[in-house]
């Protein structure tokens, strides 16, 4: 226990950093499952077949693989297209962009996939109503699709969040310094790693019950008008 | 001979399109393919054991999370809480690295043949892992057992023994059987995370192959195509279960 007070600061700052990671990432998967959903929905052809290969690819590639790649991959990438074209020069993509970015990847999918059967629940004659009434497109995104999409959505979204919450202790494998790099820095220097981890497994229990609970009070909200069954 | 001309006449294909016009070297891939099939059955051999050997122990948890008493549901939750809870990883680094901290561990007879072992701390950490997982399934499966079935089974006078096991579980593992689906899948994209505690599992090869030539992309390609495969035969495999365990809740076609 007083050794964990020692290191406090080290393990409040890798903390912090996995929020930030996970609020980031969060931030891009709902993006792009939005993107997704819409493309597969009502997409040209060509949408509907890139939003189904991103989906399969997914799912079908464990997230450390493509964290993996697109950290290593995408820097020699990034500075192969630089020298090619002469555009810029090398250029170091940090891991923190990295995390983000694969991360986000990789939990839009499962958002798409969560979105686009929220907009399906939405039962057609609503928006058959809103046509008829005159509305445009964004106006019906915003008054009729959003509020029952996220309330169809909040299950499966929440669960999502949890498991990409979870994912982010893997960006300690590509040199990051979240709550699990520092904690194993820490453990192995004063010889108490399970002390450490421990402290760490705490914590993520903290993150998830936290965003159990104000996820379900958000349930709560948006489902104030349906009568309890 | 045919075959070894038409191997030879592969491999040459394949050197002069890595070495002409691909910016992948797919040659070097072909080379060491032999160790991403080691790697493959490695990932394959830890993931089915712990599937099995969890699933085994998710039977009698999840029946007990749905009928029994709180002296016994409640610690069944705190595991089930405390492994969906937190990160795999941390999960196996409290096992595989923390466990070294207590003297006591470190002088038991378990140390020496199994938990100072990656692989057995890999397997029991896997097994708990999605223990905890399926137990939470397979509850969610035996709540949701139509009335009509238990009242049936009690009407004829079955134990409650001979409830669980002819009404109960063949039809809550039916129900199950989606949703684990996805956990089977979720559990084989978990299991790269042996690469971490050093075992050479799929990623694990293709950490190595790039670490070994300084390479950005084969490795990884590789792994991820290897993954593709596995994640596409497990998913068929399941596929046909369910039309098999499920025929009789198909709608009929009209004739």
């Amino acid at each position: 226990m007083d050794s964990i007070w020692a290191y406090r600061m080290l393990l409040l700052e890798g903390t912090a950093v996995t929020v930030q990671l996970a609020l980031g990432s969060l931030l891009l998967a709902v993006l792009l499952g939005l993107l997704g959903a819409l493309a597969k929905l009502n997409g040209s052809p060509v949408a509907k077949a890139v939003a189904n290969a991103y989906t399969t690819l997914v799912r079908g590639v464990p997230d450390l693989v493509l964290m993996m790649l697109l950290f290593y991959g995408g820097q020699q990438l990034v500075n192969d297209l630089g020298a090619a074209t002469g555009l810029w020069d090398y250029v170091e993509i940090n891991q923190f962009t990295a995390g983000i970015v694969s991360i986000g990847f990789v939990f839009g999918a499962y958002m798409t996939e969560t979105f686009r059967g929220a907009i399906l629940a939405i039962p057609k004659g609503q928006l058959e109503a809103g046509i008829a009434v005159g509305m445009t497109g964004p106006l019906m995104f915003r008054r009729i699709i959003w509020p029952q999409m996220v309330r169809f959505a909040l299950p499966g979204f929440t669960n999502n969040w949890l498991v990409l919450l979870k994912a982010t202790a893997l960006v300690s494998v590509i040199g990051l310094h979240d709550l699990v790099a520092n904690a194993s820095t820490a453990g192995r220097s004063i010889r108490e790693p399970f002390t450490f981890m421990f402290a760490v497994l705490i914590i993520y229990l903290i993150l998830t019950a936290v965003s159990d609970v104000g996820l379900r009070w958000l349930e709560r909200r948006y489902n104030a008008d349906v009568r309890a069954s | 001979m045919n075959t070894a001309a038409s191997e030879r006449s592969f491999a040459e294909y394949l050197k002069n399109l890595s070495e002409n016009h691909s910016p992948l070297d797919f040659m070097l891939v072909w080379d060491h393919l032999d160790r991403f099939i080691d790697g493959t059955l490695l990932t394959l051999e830890i993931t089915v054991l712990a599937l099995c050997l969890g699933g085994a122990l998710a039977v009698p948890l999840a029946i007990s999370r749905a009928y029994a008493k709180p002296i016994i549901n409640v610690p069944v939750w705190c595991f089930t809480y405390v492994f969906r809870g937190t990160p795999l990883l941390v999960q196996i680094y409290l096992v595989y690295y923390g466990l070294a901290q207590f003297e006591m561990v470190r002088e038991s007879f378990l140390w020496d043949p199994f938990l100072s072992k990656a692989y057995w701390c890999a397997l029991l950490v896997f097994t708990l892992n999605t223990a905890a997982y399926t137990t939470e399934i397979l509850r969610g499966a035996i709540e949701t057992t139509p009335r009509g079935e238990v009242e049936a089974a009690r009407a004829c006078g079955m134990t409650a023994a001979t409830m669980m096991r002819r009404i109960v579980l063949p039809s809550a593992f039916r129900r199950a059987l989606p949703a684990y689906s996805n956990e089977v899948i979720f559990m084989l994209h978990s299991s790269v995370v042996l690469s971490t505690i050093t075992l050479q599992d799929i990623l694990g090869v293709g950490r190595w192959l790039n670490g070994r030539y300084y390479l950005a992309y084969e490795g990884f390609i590789t792994a991820m195509l290897f993954y593709m495969v596995l994640v596409f035969v497990i998913s068929r495999i399941f596929r046909l279960w369910e039309k098999h365990w499920m025929a009789h809740l198909r709608p009929r076609k009209s004739s």
